[in-house]
């Protein structure tokens, strides 16, 4: 493996160094890598593992318990609908539902040409927007389906 | 450094000062709402374009943390420092900033965005917690210093000690603010009494109750008072580290709490030591990762440890065994956030505000089908009617509410005809729901009950750690149950075992995320039976 020689992999070491290598880094750790790679690939886990002298079971299991860290990389885009209570309350299941059925995946999945990732988020913490929608880091409120294709529509141009 | 109260109050006058040369000070809200159509980028603008007209020393621009009432974003208010008035004008646009800087020079008024504050969306608040919030900017120390930060802290560090630090804690009767309502003076003080070189403060900044953003909105607009407050206990307690769990889901918010502890340590607010008291000090910041288990204590401390959050038994408690097994006191962001103002004031000044059971002010996010979205700070004791209605507006496009969600995933619906319960800790509990960390969702004729139950049970089995089976089975159950109901294809022995469920989930599950899970049904059972009896097929 190149890794070690990868600036990637030299964020990700940096952490670990900041916090001594201590087995209690491993999700500050987690946080750095999946920063620097978009995601946290297997090569990635394995080596915090080692560098953490944790088990590697023990990696996976902690990046697979928290909803933040992802497993698969992102799209080019990504569309992420908050599906919190005010979000729910006023309509976020219609909103996903057509944004769907336009980009053809579930939420949580990536479109064949890695061009779209359509994700959810449990609350954005702008509930007095609801419902929102946050597209390429950029949240948009008070959305109706229609709007909320529109803007889908945008981002892609 | 600062190494006295002197020092300190030798920022606050120059700080003082310095805005004095200003007549007024025009403040952008920089919170989630308004940054989200372009806040950010209008006080940028207007700060450089007020530079260029040479109105710097007429003005002074800056970004504030969150002002309130979002669903009328942008907010933008001025501040005359000769009449000590501020004005607050709102529904701006990112493009306003011509017509603002014509207000500036006096050659217009802002007449058709003003905003009444006597109304009752501003009248009726008190503000303790959210005291600075859309004050001052969340990047300056010095203004937080010169809006009396820190000195509780100097005032502590030079003429008490510890017992006494928590003795004023215990008179003011504060009780922790993420919803248990656990009084925050005993929990310090059985921190205090456990004889250990290492002790540990944690702010809990996880908010993972969705359709909640009062802590967010506290560490973005705010993050020194969190700080102080943290600094405070670690003094009272005999701790020396403290650690900060923040949702990575809240990103400004982390933000503006490293920038803050950078500030607090370069003035040796943060570190060894601290002015020259011979009180060492730290605190350092852990993000989440986005679990609601996490709001469990022991999950918590298991996910700053590096771990799964899954939770333990208890006891031992984290008085006794917490973080990294050493003594740990775990407080919410506004319990903390009460800290310096009650040390400050005085027990005496924060029990005037509130009712006997439930002391000082609460903070609540307003969402939902109401008219004003956004987030309020009222005295406990208020009527759920008055805080919905007069400072919510009521229900939003002329239609009639037909119950508020408190609580969150553990919480419970009230129905309408119920609103005149007291905001407190024990009304609350005693209609079936709880006061929770502040999430208030107000829902229309439209909503649907079963539904709504159905969402947070779903919430619930999504996030149940698998630990233990009541948890994590029920759950998975109870969601299948609902849906049985909402296709109305439900039976009587159902509606037997939904009921015997509940039951069974409450009181066999490990942690407190299983033990109140059934509590959204339980209470729509209880109020909206109507709407369960209909899901059951006739034959």
């Amino acid at each position: 493996m190149a890794l070690q020689t990868d600036d990637r992999y030299k964020m990700v070491e940096k952490t670990m160094k900041k916090l001594g290598y201590e087995r209690s880094a491993l999700i500050e750790t987690l946080h750095t890598a999946q920063e620097s790679f978009g995601y946290l690939e297997i090569d990635a886990l394995k080596m915090i593992a080692k560098r953490l002298r944790l088990p590697y079971s023990k990696v996976y299991g902690v990046a697979t318990f928290y909803h933040f860290f992802r497993l698969k990389p992102k799209g080019k885009h990504t569309v992420v609908v908050c599906t919190g209570t005010a979000c729910y309350i006023k309509g976020a299941n219609e909103i996903a539902q057509e944004l769907e059925n336009k980009f053809g995946i579930h939420v949580g999945e990536t479109s064949s040409d890695a061009l779209v990732s359509l994700l959810s988020a449990r609350c954005v913490g702008s509930c007095s927007l609801a419902p929102v929608v946050i597209y390429d880091n950029h949240v948009s409120g008070k959305l109706s389906s229609q709007e909320a294709l529109k803007k889908a529509e945008e981002m892609l141009v | 450094m600062i190494e006295s109260m002197q020092d300190l109050q030798e920022i606050r006058q120059k700080k003082l000062c310095s805005q004095g040369e200003c007549e007024g000070e025009v403040r952008v809200c920089i919170g989630s709402s308004c940054a989200s159509i372009g806040s950010v980028e209008l006080e940028k603008e207007l700060r450089a374009r007020v530079k260029e007209k040479g109105l710097e020393t007429k003005c002074r621009v800056k970004g504030v943390g969150c002002n309130g009432l979002c669903s009328e974003a942008i907010m933008v208010a001025t501040y005359d420092k000769v009449q000590q008035k501020e004005d607050i004008y709102t529904n701006l646009q990112a493009n306003d900033v011509e017509k603002i800087l014509a207000f500036i020079e006096g050659q217009s008024s802002l007449k058709e965005h003003f905003y009444d504050t006597s109304l009752p969306f501003f009248a009726k608040q008190i503000k303790v917690v959210l005291e600075n919030a859309g004050v001052i900017d969340p990047n300056d120390i010095d203004d937080y210093i010169a809006h009396r930060g820190y000195e509780a802290l100097f005032d502590i560090l030079e003429h008490k000690e510890s017992r006494e630090v928590i003795e004023e804690i215990k008179q003011s009767a504060l009780r922790g603010r993420g919803g248990g309502g656990y009084p925050t003076g005993l929990k310090w003080e059985s921190v205090a009494k456990v004889e250990s070189d290492v002790k540990y403060i944690v702010c809990n900044g996880d908010e993972g109750d969705p359709g909640a953003f009062m802590d967010r909105a506290v560490m973005e607009a705010d993050p020194h008072k969190v700080l102080e407050g943290m600094i405070i206990a670690g003094f009272a307690c005999g701790a020396t580290q403290g650690y900060i769990y923040v949702r990575a889901e809240y990103p400004i918010a982390v933000e503006k709490l490293t920038k803050a502890i950078k500030q607090a340590r370069k003035y040796g607010i943060l570190g060894k030591n601290i002015a020259d008291s011979g009180f060492s000090f730290d605190i350092d910041i852990r993000l989440g990762g986005g679990a609601f288990v996490c709001g469990e204590a022991t999950a918590l401390v298991a996910s700053i440890e590096g771990g799964r959050g899954n939770p333990r038994q208890k006891p031992p408690h984290l008085s006794d065994h917490g973080l990294f097994s050493e003594p740990t006191v775990l407080n919410n962001v506004e319990t903390l956030a009460n800290i310096a103002p009650i040390m400050r004031n005085g027990a005496e000044w924060f029990n005037s505000i509130g009712i006997e059971s439930s002391t000082g002010t609460k903070v609540f996010a307003l969402t939902g089908h109401i008219q004003n979205t956004g987030l309020v700070e009222v005295p406990m004791g208020m009527s759920l009617r008055e805080l919905v209605y007069e400072i919510g507006g009521g229900a939003s496009d002329n239609k009639k509410i037909k119950a508020i969600q408190t609580g969150g995933p553990s919480g419970g619906c009230i129905p309408d005809a119920m609103l005149d319960v007291s905001v407190d800790y024990d009304s609350l509990k005693k209609i079936g729901s709880i006061m929770g960390s502040g999430g208030l969702i107000v829902m229309d004729e439209s909503s649907n009950m079963v539904e709504v139950a159905r969402f947070f049970m779903d919430f619930c089995r999504s996030e149940s750690c698998g630990k233990c089976v009541p948890c994590r089975v029920g759950t998975t159950e109870l969601t299948d149950l609902l849906d049985k109901f909402i296709a109305k294809k439900a039976t009587q022995s159902d509606y037997t075992l939904l009921r015997q469920m509940c039951e069974v989930v409450k009181e066999s599950s490990l942690c407190g995320l299983g033990q109140t899970a059934p509590n959204p049904v339980l209470s729509t059972i209880k109020y909206f039976e109507k709407e369960y009896l209909e899901g059951i097929a006739d034959d």
